[in-house]
């Protein structure tokens, strides 16, 4: 028997991540690289540590080799534990058949004997999408004092953008009257964050009948969720303040980057109180060369800069050889970029060569959007590709 | 063929009294986000030693927080792993007890540790020498000769100044030891100098310890490589890549400008293919260079806030550098924090070390300028 968890984290990271193009070509979406030495998962998992939830299960479908290979044993969040640490939950065959995970409800459906394990009170369901610091304690707190079944947290946005979430009307005492995805008028500006803790025994109730419903496409934020409501569950909203972003898109991917830039960043990843955690790896000391010149930017170990670089993240062991030019950019592990090479407002993905006196992208003022570049792919010396395009090996087989 | 490995952690301490007087030797910072120790770890680690032992003196509490489990050297292991031999005193304290000061003593001293070693070899190594070395290739080169002893040189340009802090060794064509001088005080010319890396039989140290206790003997080199001489086989290894002993302050401070000198030196430590160097993962952001940065031609570890200008220096995790502060041909250890308008040259910081706003510092590149731990100025 192991030891009793009040609460079980459950992060869904089983989503392709489809908008981010050929940066999830390989990898699920929370695997992908942020920030110079993060991926997206480091986010909910640091939350879960820096909050005190030692037990959590990673629901792992869509390609999962980079995301269990990252993970590991836990290890670097601390998450190695005798009893419980993070566990990487897959869909598995069983008695009564083989299914993939139809929807977010039904991952966690398959994975209830996971969570009965630990014979937790609540359940804390995350996505592993978005960047934020979240203590998710301050959350299960608020969820008790309220006697609540669930709790929702939802964040604040502009009423203009109201429309693109699923938005939360509440009372003054935050309880939700009312659910509406995507409404074209919206009546309340607190947006779902995805970001669930629900009381296990009902939960495992409300999953069980969802399961049974032939009508349902067993997802929390279409089915359980609606269903709850409907059925008069005390349910409220946790009012979340502070930064938060969906990093589903290029366009936004680059945008949480740049907000990581800068001596008081709107993303401070410098924090001591609330540490982000992350798998290092064995790289020397970033060398800064006699001809480079670094302004506006975050560098990481490994890097050989001989460069200019600017307002740009550079990952771990980038090369950037005299004469290059990096601005506005996000450059993710190991590239290489060669001589006189110029790469303007674009994202390179990992172990991918830019040669000699290429030019990658234009520059942001020209408005002619993100170029990005997949991952280990070998671009030729005095290549021109454009602001905006997407190259992976296809298209670069296209474009000989 | 197995083999484990023995690290003196605090022979040598003397030489470096500067950067000793809290610490042992191995854990001397180094090259930004590394400790003395590290290489040695590393080195072990690559060559495929994963039973390590490493004998303590005094002063070895950075040492083990530095090392904890060993995970970040793949060293936390059920069977085997790293071990720390604590100094070892009885409830029976008298004069026997007084604390190792040599290598052959700090044998002695861990006899019950050596008893148990079921490897066929084992490399010893010091810490105080910086080098990327398969330690494969000193074994192969023990069992081809069938040595009793080898010990790694390397062949240098000595002074008097600089032989006597060294041990040279003579050798035949076919490298088998001739002859030893331990901390000669008159000897200038080219010599193989030791470089405190030596690989053995197992059963042949079990019998030198052992027989060093019957003999009340204290000193590797001169009671029992010297002795010997005639009777065993003693071999050298000469070793040709890049290594930095460290045996001064001043020595210190010159092999770490010569990674910012010679890239060539930095390929031979930092990028030897499947031969990482490995360290204590501190979890540090990436380094941010503000609008108002210029650095150029140094090595940066990560965590760092860079404001000002940094030229041919080293800048350990977790440093600050202020708006118009000018760091040059500097040192600057984990955490300092360099004042706005704040001007050094020659400067070496020990860690947490605080320089306040346009305090100008200066020593010379001969004799560097050394602010101690958590100092602030």
């Amino acid at each position: 028997m192991l030891k009793k968890q009040e609460c079980v984290a459950m992060l869904l990271a089983g989503g392709q991540g489809s908008r981010l193009y050929t940066l999830t070509e390989k990898t699920a979406k929370p695997a992908v690289r942020f920030g110079g030495k993060y991926r997206i998962i480091d986010f909910p998992l640091s939350n879960c540590v820096n909050s005190g939830i030692y037990t959590v299960g990673v629901l792992t479908q869509y390609q999962p080799l980079a995301l269990n290979e990252y993970i590991g044993n836990g290890e670097p969040w601390d998450l190695d534990r005798a009893d419980n640490g993070v566990r990487v939950l897959p869909p598995y065959q069983a008695k009564s058949g083989a299914d993939w995970y139809k929807g977010t409800a039904n991952a966690i459906y398959q994975n209830l004997g996971f969570i009965n394990r630990y014979d937790p009170d609540y359940v804390l369901i995350l996505s592993g999408d978005h960047i934020y610091k979240m203590d998710y304690a301050a959350m299960l707190e608020a969820h008790k004092e309220k006697g609540a079944d669930c709790t929702i947290a939802v964040l604040e946005v502009p009423m203009e953008e109201a429309s693109r979430f699923g938005i939360m009307n509440t009372d003054d005492e935050l309880r939700i009257t009312e659910f509406e995805e995507k409404p074209k008028q919206p009546k309340s500006n607190k947006a779902s964050m995805g970001i669930y803790i629900f009381n296990k025994a009902l939960l495992e109730q409300y999953l069980i009948d969802d399961e049974a419903d032939p009508n349902s496409s067993k997802d929390f934020g279409k089915n359980i969720i609606p269903k709850m409501l409907a059925d008069g569950r005390k349910m409220y909203a946790y009012a979340f303040s502070g930064y938060w972003k969906d990093v589903g898109t290029i366009q936004s991917l680059w945008e949480a980057n740049m907000d990581l830039i800068g001596e008081q960043p709107e993303f401070d990843l410098r924090d001591r109180d609330w540490r982000i955690f992350s798998r290092n790896y064995s790289d020397p000391p970033q060398y800064i060369g006699e001809y480079a010149k670094v302004s506006n930017s975050l560098i990481t170990e490994g890097c050989e800069i001989e460069g200019i670089v600017e307002n740009s993240v550079l990952a771990s062991g980038v090369k950037v050889a005299r004469g290059a030019i990096i601005k506005d950019s996000i450059i993710m592990r190991n590239v290489t970029v060669g001589e006189g090479a110029t790469i303007n407002y674009s994202i390179i993905d990992g172990d991918t060569k830019i040669g000699a006196g290429s030019t990658i992208g234009h520059t942001k003022s020209s408005n002619g959007g993100i170029a990005v570049i997949g991952t280990e792919l070998e671009i030729k010396p005095g290549s021109n590709i454009a602001g905006g395009e997407m190259v992976d090996a296809e298209w670069l087989a296209k474009n000989k | 063929m197995s083999a484990s490995g023995i690290i003196f952690s605090n022979i040598h301490d003397n030489n470096i009294p500067e950067l000793t007087r809290l610490r042992t030797v191995a854990s001397v910072p180094f090259a930004c986000r590394y400790r003395f120790i590290d290489f040695t770890l590393s080195n072990m680690v690559n060559s495929n030693i994963y039973n390590i032992s490493v004998i303590t003196h005094y002063n070895y509490q950075s040492l083990m927080d530095h090392i904890g489990s060993g995970k970040d050297w793949d060293l936390a292991r059920r069977s085997g792993g790293i071990k720390i031999l604590p100094p070892y005193i009885t409830a029976y304290a008298n004069n026997a007890n007084s604390l190792y000061q040599t290598r052959l003593q700090a044998l002695k001293s861990v006899n019950y540790s050596i008893s148990r070693i079921t490897d066929d070899y084992v490399v010893m190594s010091d810490c105080d020498v910086i080098c990327n070395v398969d330690f494969n290739d000193i074994i192969a080169y023990h069992q081809k000769t069938d040595a009793d002893m080898t010990i790694a040189v390397k062949t240098v340009d000595l002074t008097p100044e600089t032989a006597k802090i060294n041990t040279i060794f003579s050798s035949d064509e076919e490298g088998r030891v001739t002859d030893v001088l331990a901390y000669p005080t008159n000897f200038s010319g080219t010599a193989d100098i030791s470089l405190n890396i030596v690989v053995m039989k197992t059963k042949y140290l079990q019998q030198v310890v052992l027989d060093a206790i019957a003999h009340d003997y204290n000193s590797l080199t001169r009671d029992v490589i010297a002795r010997n001489l005639d009777r065993m086989n003693y071999r050298v290894y000469k070793y040709e890549g890049y290594f930095a002993c460290n045996s001064s302050f001043e020595e210190y401070y010159r092999n770490s400008m010569e990674l910012l000198r010679d890239s060539a030196a930095r390929d031979a430590l930092f990028s030897v293919k499947n031969r990482p160097v490995y360290t204590k993962v501190r979890n540090s952001t990436p380094s941010y260079y503000s609008p108002t940065s210029t650095v150029k031609n140094s090595l940066i570890a990560d965590g760092c806030v860079i404001e000002g200008t940094v030229e041919n220096s080293i800048i350990f995790r977790g440093v600050k550098i202020g708006r118009n502060a000018t760091v040059r041909n500097s040192i600057i250890m984990q955490d300092s924090i360099i004042g706005e308008g704040a001007s050094l040259d020659c400067v070496i910081t020990d860690k947490n070390a605080v320089i306040t706003d346009k305090r100008r510092l200066s020593g010379a590149d001969i004799q560097p300028y050394y602010i101690s731990k958590g100092k602030k100025i």
